[in-house]
């Protein structure tokens, strides 16, 4: 490899690519080669560095200057500035990161300095598509650790150690399946990976796999030489292409290096991966239903026990982890289970990688140590609610987990804490809330979602959420009755105790913890026909104020239901039962004489 | 197949080469590059730095860019900074000089005294 005096990295994860992130590279190169500066300066395409919100993304090394929102036409200036003449565009620059007398590198702006980055670690730091960058940077060191100094018994042990726990959703202790998985017998096991990321919202797996495939790959091995499997597959969703794409790559080039097949770094083991693609049904993000998906099987989940561990893919004894879990996997080894063990708090160590979306300045991807505050994570990283709107709660654990209201926004983030609160960690997709979200749409929302994604194989998810569904869509609207939230919770009591599947058993969730912190918000659907939030359509009304009407008739002149009367310069009135709540006489109004109450 | 051995190499010379992008607590080698020093040839000042950087594998050297340090009748400008040391800036740079520079301040950490800013400007 050649010596380069400057790094140009671009983001190509998905969403910077969707911004055209690509074009960007190539003019990279363009302006590069056309000031003759091919030898000092190299383009690097690399995965996601976290602040979605800004992309396209461009970081220049050895400044580290975070350069952010750049359009293709921005790139001929910063090469001729930048790289030729060695001048910060601080008009391009992230504007976090300029202080008066200083430009800040990208490590200590706010929304990287609470981070600590050990799943994420190389995303955004190397080339996902260039085995040798991985390798630099203790790649495939800990695989060589584990093949030719411990034993599978030691391995399971520093997993157990280091207190990782499934990074999925459940929280369940990892080493703990490994050591199930290696006491079954069998003449063939299997290791397996869920990339089936559903959770709306969520893209931490993504992320990972975009960013830094390897990983995962150096984990599976490490996994297999642990329980005794010489097999993987990786279930991923195929509404990633590119973290499809660049597994596919690492994968080859892993082979080439030896590093999967028949005797890896000449050590005798043998292992070797394959990606089977998911169809996008949610269900089969689910482990048993993830299984009979790789087996060709439709994916629907089977009652437990029998454990994956002990009667799994194609009947032989299985482990299945998440993305994010397998990307800690090579640094434990390398850095230690006591130095992994040391972040986060009791039961929960490590860190978390979290989504951050909804009503949130800084929409991104961070990883923050376990114990970090729903505070810290929402006002010091996120930036804090746009237009300067209040907090009102943050949803953890999607379709499957609760909301953390604004009274417990103190509470250290970790497994027992959320469980505590009525949510859980889940994958780690986190939507934060504001003042304008009405809290009984959001769990309509939720349940609409499990409703669309419930298998049908068991009947209190099937009946169940549709029943609790139907409910909810009535106290939208205005038609609630008295009983209603005494009903949600009893048919919740019922799915969560009798469902087949993880899906169903959670799925009950954004009701019960809405009803839980926001009871006051379901009474004022059903007792005042009131949507407090202002979302609830039904429960609208649009009025004109008769002061401020000028009467000059544009309301009228656009409404599609004309239901808006009356005379040239005197006020205007809208007849309720015909109006559409369309919004259009609002957005036409130009003196803001009509409301929405 | 890769041998341990051979995976261990790849690692060290990748490692030269991208390091840049995670650990910057090296030594920072800067040349003005406004439109002053490249007038003045601040660009084959970097390229033989660079080149003589990469002979000797340093692979805790970074070499970066400036703007227009502010003596522009210096130029070609060239700072040091090693951590823990005080800057040491040198002036009117050319590529031996530099050369030199990189030989024997940057490896042997002996500042070339008759070419920084005190010397060179009488």
């Amino acid at each position: 490899m050649e010596m380069y005096r400057s790094h140009v990295m671009i983001c190509r994860g998905t969403g910077c690519t969707s911004s055209n992130s690509e074009q960007i590279a190539k003019n990279f190169e363009e302006e590069i080669k056309k000031h003759g500066l091919e030898n000092e300066v190299v383009v690097e395409r690399t995965g996601c560095f976290g602040l979605c919100a800004l992309g396209p993304i461009v970081i220049v090394y050895p400044e580290a200057s975070f350069y952010s929102m750049v359009k293709p036409e921005d790139v001929e200036e910063i090469v001729k500035e930048h790289l030729v003449k060695g001048r910060v565009v601080k008009r391009l620059l992230y504007a976090e990161s300029v202080e008066e007398n200083r430009i800040k590198a990208i490590e200590e702006v706010d929304f990287y300095k609470k981070q600590v980055r050990v799943a994420l670690r190389n995303c955004g730091v190397i080339n996902p598509e260039n085995i040798d960058e991985y390798i630099a940077f203790d790649g495939y060191k800990a695989l060589e650790k584990v093949l030719t100094q411990m034993t599978p018994a030691e391995v399971i042990d520093t997993v157990k150690k280091s207190g990782l726990r499934g990074r999925g959703g459940g929280g369940f202790p990892t080493g703990m399946k490994w050591e199930f998985a290696s006491k079954s017998q069998n003449d063939q096991k299997y290791v397996l990976c869920n990339a089936d990321e559903g959770d709306p919202g969520a893209f931490m797996d993504r992320s990972v796999l975009e960013g830094d495939p390897h990983s995962v790959i150096e984990a599976m091995a490490i996994a297999g030489f642990a329980v005794g499997a010489d097999k993987g597959y990786i279930y991923c969703r195929a509404e990633y292409p590119i973290a499809v794409k660049r597994l596919a790559i690492a994968i080859s080039q892993a082979r080439n290096y030896g590093l999967l097949g028949d005797n890896i770094m000449g050590t005798g083991f043998k292992f070797d991966l394959e990606v089977r693609l998911g169809a996008g049904a949610f269900v089969c993000g689910e482990e048993t239903a993830l299984i009979a998906s790789i087996e060709g099987q439709r994916g629907m989940p089977r009652p437990r026990p029998p454990f994956p561990a002990v009667k799994g893919l194609f009947g032989k004894p299985t482990i299945l982890n998440n993305v994010e879990t397998y990307a800690n996997i090579p640094v434990i080894f390398n850095k230690g289970p006591e130095w992994f063990a040391s972040m986060g708090t009791e039961k929960s160590k490590g860190t978390k990688v979290f989504a951050l979306g909804g009503k949130i300045n800084n929409t991104g991807l961070v990883e923050i140590p376990m114990g970090t505050t729903m505070r810290e994570v929402v006002y010091e990283i996120g930036g804090g609610c746009p237009n300067g709107k209040k907090y009102k709660a943050a949803q953890t654990g999607g379709p499957s987990g609760g909301c953390i209201p604004a009274s417990e926004i103190d509470v250290p983030i970790d497994y027992d804490n959320l469980i505590a609160l009525g949510s859980m960690m889940g994958s780690g997709g986190l939507i934060v809330m504001d003042e304008d979200n009405c809290m009984v749409d959001i769990a309509r929302f939720f349940l609409d979602f499990t409703v669309d994604e419930s298998c049908g194989k068991c009947t209190p998810c099937r009946e169940g959420t549709k029943r609790m569904l139907e409910i909810l869509e009535r106290i939208t609207e205005g038609k609630g009755e008295d009983g209603d939230i005494e009903k949600l919770e009893n048919l919740a009591k019922n799915i969560k105790s009798s469902a087949l599947c993880g899906l169903g058993q959670t799925a009950p969730n954004p009701v019960l913890s809405t009803i839980r912190y926001f009871r006051d918000e379901y009474e004022a659907h059903i007792k005042e026909k009131k949507c407090p939030a202002g979302v609830c359509n039904a429960l609208l009304n649009y009025t004109i104020i008769e002061d401020k009407c000028k009467g000059c008739g544009i309301c009228a002149k656009n409404c599609p239901a004309s239901c808006i009367t009356g005379q040239p310069k005197s006020p205007y009135v809208i007849d309720s039962e015909k109006c559409l709540k369309c919004g259009v006489c609002m957005q036409k109004c130009p003196f803001k004489a009509i409301v929405k109450k | 197949m890769k041998t341990i051995q051979e995976l261990e190499e790849i690692r060290k010379k990748t490692l030269d080469t991208i390091n840049v992008r995670k650990d910057r607590s090296g030594t920072r080698i800067v040349v003005g590059m406004a439109t002053c020093g490249i007038a003045a040839g601040a660009r084959p000042v970097l390229l033989s730095i660079m080149d003589e950087v990469k002979k000797h594998d340093l692979a805790d050297v970074v070499v970066a860019q400036t703007g227009c340090i502010g003596m522009c009748r210096l130029e070609p400008i060239v700072e040091v900074y090693k951590p823990g040391e005080d800057k040491v800036t040198y002036v009117k740079v050319n590529p031996s000089k530099a050369v030199r520079i990189v030989n024997e301040h940057i490896m042997k950490g002996k500042v070339v005294d008759e070419y920084t800013i005190g010397a060179g400007d009488k």
